[in-house]
């Protein structure tokens, strides 16, 4: 194994002429990832204020086949996604990621939804989120592993719904790797989720709902639970 | 794969005779072409994000050593493992060995070239393993035992027809009178036939579009989530990737995922990009327990510091596929083994010998679309000349083809013998196609003539014209 290793590394030395090593250019390459900087930020996410950050972010999903509904707070979420599941004829079963900001919503206000944690294994119909930062310039939803947050929930389920607080909007992908470094190490998994799954591998025909789900419904949160 | 590109021109005849691939062909020119111009057209800097894609490519092949490592370390700490391989045996002996101690009996995949090229699924199913390709057109493609004939639509040349029959053969168990004209009842019975393979499968191999030295991530680009199921239920995850697939830092991988998808399908970005890194955590509900990357080389450092080092910037969108008129006609199977198109013609002789693929590099009228629309400025054109003259220095040419051009450069480099061979020629050509003004036959021309006829010549030649002092 590691003489494959070797031979790999040598054989790129080989094509590109290395001598050893080459302690100065090194400086600059660690710097290079110990201080990444971004490239050219497209004029469309750089610097826009926050409500037009928001707009962008709205209208993207939308033209990415997500839907969308804006509530005043975190606590209308169980009332708003008992209708969204009543006027899309869904079953009133949902799964939901273990965060805690999640668990003490007013789910019991709600005697005829039945509510569950944990991952998802295939038999649930329907997942609710929390997304960790939403990007206005394609309207991406920003999703990191944890304990708190299953990955099987944005992809088994038939329909993900997505809590993003409004004030977790950013620009540019950028801004999402900023604020993703501020709380530590990089998560097992980041998923960046655009729009429902969809496939155009039938005669070039698009269809949404290929393996992952079929509807992506986003609850833009305007205000609500401080970090 | 075996490789059939020595039968180039057998396999363009055929293609241009499949009426349903001449249909798809058609339909694709439409599509790509179209959505690709509509997506750059919006941003106003993609032409600069272009050169910043080529830059940070440029620069991480420069240092490609040093970026390996660094990947490698990070893997390592975020408690993954490396399996390095210098050729496609060597990676096929790796994902072999995982799979076994494992104790895998299926093992779903995503979509990967790479794994095309080493032919993995060949060598897990020799071995007992079964493989389950679970993007939809790559599942189509291994329901029909074919290779796939486009880098981001696999099954392009498929009609729902042909679909529907492979399903019926496949997912035995469902009425066989159920209808399956519509594509949306076709892609419900694919979602559902994968379902429980996702769940079933003991090892997941992805690809991956990109390598991140900063942090050890992986990143794969899907719009199906298949990929997602792929790599999150198993209980071991192999990632599969080309050691050209580095950039360093995630806001490098930020650029050019700016520039992958709107040159791939025209979308603004692709449904699901995601950043892997390392196994399940503590206190994590799921994702996989084992995390490995095969990284291979199988010639490409071989590449690095030539004439073909731009080549390994390539970040298979396809575009060049989708501008390109030879493909546009023939489509992928013609070009007889996995990288088909442009970027195949330049590739596929780097990677399986120029003496396999020789036709590839002549497979091109030279319009220059495909560099044109490359996200990554890779000079394709140029290097298809490149394999052009080593095919000419090492004789690989067919022997009359050789003679003539060896004839043509003793006369080009005497111009006055060059002028007056020239002017034989025109007039003597001029005269004998006086009456019909054409020809519609010619000794050692069949091939123009067959489909076309040669205008014949009105007498004077461009440089006695041009000498003369008309100057159109």
């Amino acid at each position: 194994m590691s003489d494959e290793r070797q031979a790999i590394l040598a054989s790129i030395a080989r094509a590109l002429r290395r001598e050893g090593p080459e302690a100065d250019a090194h400086a600059e390459l660690e710097l290079r990832l110990s201080q990444p900087k971004p490239n050219l930020i497209p004029r469309r996410a750089a610097d826009l204020p926050h409500p037009e950050r928001v707009a962008l972010f709205a209208t993207m999903a939308r033209e990415a086949d997500a839907t969308l509904a804006e509530l005043p707070s975190a606590e209308a979420a169980p009332a708003a996604i008992a209708d969204y599941l009543r006027r899309e004829n869904l079953p009133p079963e949902l799964r939901i990621a273990p965060d805690p900001v999640l668990e003490k919503l007013p789910w019991s206000a709600l005697p005829l939804l039945s509510v569950s944690y944990g991952r998802a294994t295939g038999a649930e119909a329907v997942s609710v989120t929390s997304a960790f930062a939403g990007i206005a310039e394609t309207g991406t939803l920003m999703l990191t592993s944890g304990p708190t947050m299953p990955t099987t929930l944005n992809f088994l389920p038939d329909t993900n719904i997505v809590l993003l607080r409004a004030a977790r909007i950013v620009g540019a992908y950028e801004e999402a790797w900023t604020l993703l470094r501020q709380t530590g190490a990089m998560p097992r998994t980041v998923n960046f989720i655009t729009g429902p799954s969809r496939s155009a591998d039938i005669e070039q025909t698009l269809q949404l709902g290929a393996h992952g789900p079929r509807r992506l419904h986003i609850l833009l949160i305007h205000a609500g639970p401080a970090d | 794969m075996q490789a059939t590109s020595r039968a180039f021109k057998e396999n363009v005849h055929r293609a241009l005779r499949d009426p349903d691939l001449q249909a798809a062909l058609t339909k694709m020119r439409q599509g790509f072409v179209e959505r690709r111009a509509t997506a750059a057209a919006r941003l106003p800097e993609f032409e600069a994000l272009r050169d910043q894609g080529r830059a940070i490519k440029d620069h991480t092949l420069a240092n490609l050593d040093f970026y390996l490592t660094r990947f490698e370390e990070r893997v390592v700490a975020a408690g993954g493992r490396i399996h390095w391989a210098s050729d496609a045996e060597a990676a096929r002996t790796a994902i072999l060995e995982i799979c076994r101690k494992a104790g895998a009996r299926t093992v779903t995949k995503g979509k990967s070239m790479i794994g095309e090229e080493i032919a993995i699924n060949e060598h897990l199913a020799l071995h007992g393993i079964e493989p389950v390709e679970t993007d939809l057109g790559e599942y189509i493609i291994q329901l029909r035992d074919e290779p796939p004939s486009h880098l981001i639509a696999p099954a392009i040349h498929v009609t729902r027809e042909q679909i529907a029959a492979s399903f019926r053969k496949a997912h035995t168990g469902l009425d066989p009178d159920r209808p399956l004209r519509e594509p949306r009842a076709l892609l419900v019975e694919a979602r559902e036939a994968l379902r429980g393979r996702f769940l079933a499968a003991d090892v997941g191999i992805t690809g991956a579009n990109f390598l991140i030295a900063e942090t050890g991530s992986t990143v794969i680009v899907t719009n199906e989530g298949n990929g997602d199921l792929t790599q999150s239920l198993p209980r071991v995850h192999i990632v599969l990737a080309s050691i050209e697939k580095l950039v360093p830092s995630l806001e490098d991988a930020a650029t050019i995922l700016r520039l992958l998808a709107r040159s791939a399908t025209g979308q603004e970005f692709s449904v699901y990009t995601t950043f892997s890194t390392g196994p399940r955590r503590p206190g994590d509900l799921d994702g996989p327990e084992e995390f490995h990357v095969v990284l291979l080389d199988n010639g490409r450092s071989r590449m690095l510091g030539g004439e073909f080092q731009d080549m390994l910037r390539c970040i298979r969108c396809g575009a060049c596929l989708n501008h390109c008129p030879i493909y546009q006609s023939v489509g992928g199977h013609a070009y007889g083994w996995v990288y088909t198109g442009p970027m195949g013609a330049v590739l596929t002789p780097a990677l399986i010998g120029i003496e396999e693929a020789g036709h590839l590099p002549n497979a091109s009228t030279f319009c220059g679309r495909c560099e044109s629309v490359c996200p990554m400025r890779i000079p394709l054109p140029k290097m298809m000349r490149h394999w052009r003259e080593r095919e000419f220095e090492r004789h690989l040419q067919p022997a009359r083809m050789q003679v003539a051009l060896k004839l043509w450069a003793f006369l080009a480099r005497r111009p006055a013998l060059y002028r007056l061979a020239v002017r034989i020629g025109a007039a003597a050509l001029g005269v004998a196609g006086r009456r019909a003004g054409a020809f519609g036959r010619l000794p050692l021309a069949g091939g123009w003539t067959r489909s076309r006829d040669l205008p014949a010549p009105e007498g004077g030649s461009f440089q006695s014209a041009w000498r003369a002092g008309r100057r159109l």
